[in-house]
């Protein structure tokens, strides 16, 4: 073979490696009944792909070869481990024997297994920790130090959160399989708080210098798409628009100088439309199902907010009416401060500002920086000057993320003496 | 594969039910492991006499100690087990669900540790 030809199949391995290496771990996975071996075997058949599709060509079906090798490389592994360890030679035959080659790998039930790789790694038997870091490393690809970078946490503090839940998932014989429908709205809910979660770290980071961290976002994102494609159910969909409609706005939340720029005060040309519009006919699609949930709820506002001109034209009757559907659908203090702000809007500063101190004089929210911000806004407009000094102040003492800092100080130097 | 259900019920809302509340929980629990029996998930399972009966057993500089207790600090308190087969813990979940004190206290499902003895 010439050096190009080598150097084209070279390639066509790289991409199969971006596309599929996610589908064989999962199938292999099932095959093997072992994250670690899978993994290993993955790894052993990619290996072998690098090696033999030079020589032989590509195969016809790329995939299906690579669980092929992949497995036959773990049988082959634990074989000449059990001449140390004669459980491994119990397993190899178990995986050998003929009713574990099912013909049709590569079609029927590949689908499945992705679905089962999603829902075992976000099991509610691991902690929501490690549900995160099992599904970036395992569904999604990413490294060990990838991860940790994104979470700012130390790459062998991710990795032993993955050890852990991989022991939990062997010991405590967690299966590998799709729930069943009666277990499934549960379930689901799980592995959608997992995306959300991954997509707000990438949103809006919890600390440090950056706002967002754009990559887990996509991840996210990703994420949505593939879970929508093999599970399309209304909050599924409902999730992925909510994510598309923030998304859209994100050239447009920073300015250059990389300050925080508020909702109202966005430069909306600078809103991505082609999100807005796919996020736009998604929340169409959830609330026709009519089995629809807060995620979808928070999609139709989101997408309310996107499809108005600007914030004085913005239906705030009508975001105020779906805050009141998403106040009983998912009662929360957080929904309810929005739910005031948009009151605020609709009704004016005072109206809002009385709801605001409603909930914090119930108690709630008096560590959220959020709703002393938003307390301290209402009272800038009312000109109660004072006040509004005290409430930044206190919003300021609560928030660690830099570009919230410098907006909160901006906001206190601007206000009258 | 085994696992022990470890049930933790607050005792002292359990002490406060009427006769009639009393009687229909332990009915419940019957109702439960004649379920288990049948469904071929039950291995064994007990209830506890309360915590006051208690007692610790260690051995400290080679002396054995019992004293009364543990008392920890605590809501709930070891109440009962089961010892129940279940095919994987999405089964073994879902047989801790239909517990009765599931309701009330706490389940904690913990699979059981298989020794090699070769």
């Amino acid at each position: 073979m010439s050096e190009d030809a080598a150097e084209r199949v070279r390639e066509t391995v790289d991409a199969v490696y971006r596309s599929d290496s996610r589908r064989v771990l999962a199938t292999l996975i099932r095959l093997l009944g072992d994250f670690d071996l899978a993994e290993e075997a993955l790894h052993d058949a990619f290996a072998a792909a690098v090696e033999r599709w030079p020589r032989h060509g590509v195969p016809a079906k790329p995939r299906a070869w690579l669980v092929s090798a992949g497995r036959f490389k773990a049988i082959d592994a634990m074989r000449r481990r059990a001449r140390f360890d004669a459980s491994q030679a119990e397993l190899a035959e178990r995986l050998d024997a003929p009713s574990s080659d099912p013909a049709g790998w590569e079609d029927e039930g590949v689908e499945d297994d992705r679905l089962r790789l999603i829902f075992t790694c976000c099991h509610p038997a691991l902690p929501p920790d490690a549900q995160v870091a099992l599904t970036l490393r395992e569904v999604c690809g990413l490294t060990t130090e990838e991860i940790a970078h994104a979470f700012l946490t130390a790459p062998p503090t991710v990795a032993q959160r993955i050890v852990r839940a991989k022991t939990k998932i062997r010991d405590a014989r967690i299966p590998y399989q799709v729930p069943s429908r009666a277990e499934l709205p549960d379930r689901l809910d799980t592995v959608l708080h997992v995306v959300y979660l991954v997509f707000n770290e990438g949103y809006s980071a919890s600390s440090g210098a950056s706002l967002t961290r754009h990559d887990l976002s996509g991840e996210a994102i990703r994420l949505g798409r593939l879970l929508i494609e093999l599970l399309p159910e209304p909050e599924a969909v409902g999730l992925l628009a909510l994510m598309l409609l923030h998304e859209s706005r994100r050239a447009a939340r920073t300015s250059p100088a990389g300050e925080l720029v508020l909702l109202g005060d966005q430069d909306r040309s600078r809103w991505n439309r082609d999100q807005i519009a796919e996020g736009a006919a998604l929340v169409e699609r959830a609330l026709s199902s009519r089995r629809f949930g807060p995620f979808t709820l928070q999609a139709a506002i989101a997408a309310v907010h996107a499809e108005a001109p600007g914030a004085a034209a913005t239906d705030w009757a009508q975001i105020v009416g779906l805050y009141d559907v998403l106040v009983r659908a998912d009662p929360s203090p957080v929904v309810e401060l929005n739910r005031a702000a948009a009151v605020a809007m609709r009704d004016g500063p005072s109206a809002g500002l009385g709801l605001i101190d409603a909930i914090l004089a119930r108690g709630d929210l008096g560590d959220y920086h959020l709703a002393h911000s938003a307390r301290a806004d209402l009272c800038r407009r009312l000109g109660r000057t004072a006040e509004a000094r005290a409430s930044y102040e206190r919003a300021l003492g609560l928030t660690r993320q830099a570009p919230e800092r410098r907006f909160l100080e901006r906001r206190l130097g601007e206000l009258p003496d | 594969m085994k696992y022990l259900c470890l049930i933790y019920d607050e005792e002292k809302r359990l002490g406060g039910m009427s006769k009639n509340e009393s009687d229909a929980f332990t009915s419940e629990y019957f109702a439960f492991t004649e379920g288990i029996r049948k469904s071929g998930h039950y291995l064994g399972g007990e209830a506890l006499q309360p915590v006051q009966t208690a007692t610790t057993v260690r051995i400290r500089n080679g002396k054995v100690s019992a004293t009364d207790g543990p008392f920890a600090e605590t809501k709930e308190q070891l109440g009962g087990f089961y010892l129940i087969n279940a095919r994987d813990l999405n089964d073994a979940i879902q047989v801790a669900s239909k517990i009765p004190s599931a309701r009330l206290g706490t389940v904690e499902v913990r699979p059981i540790q298989e020794f090699n003895q070769q």
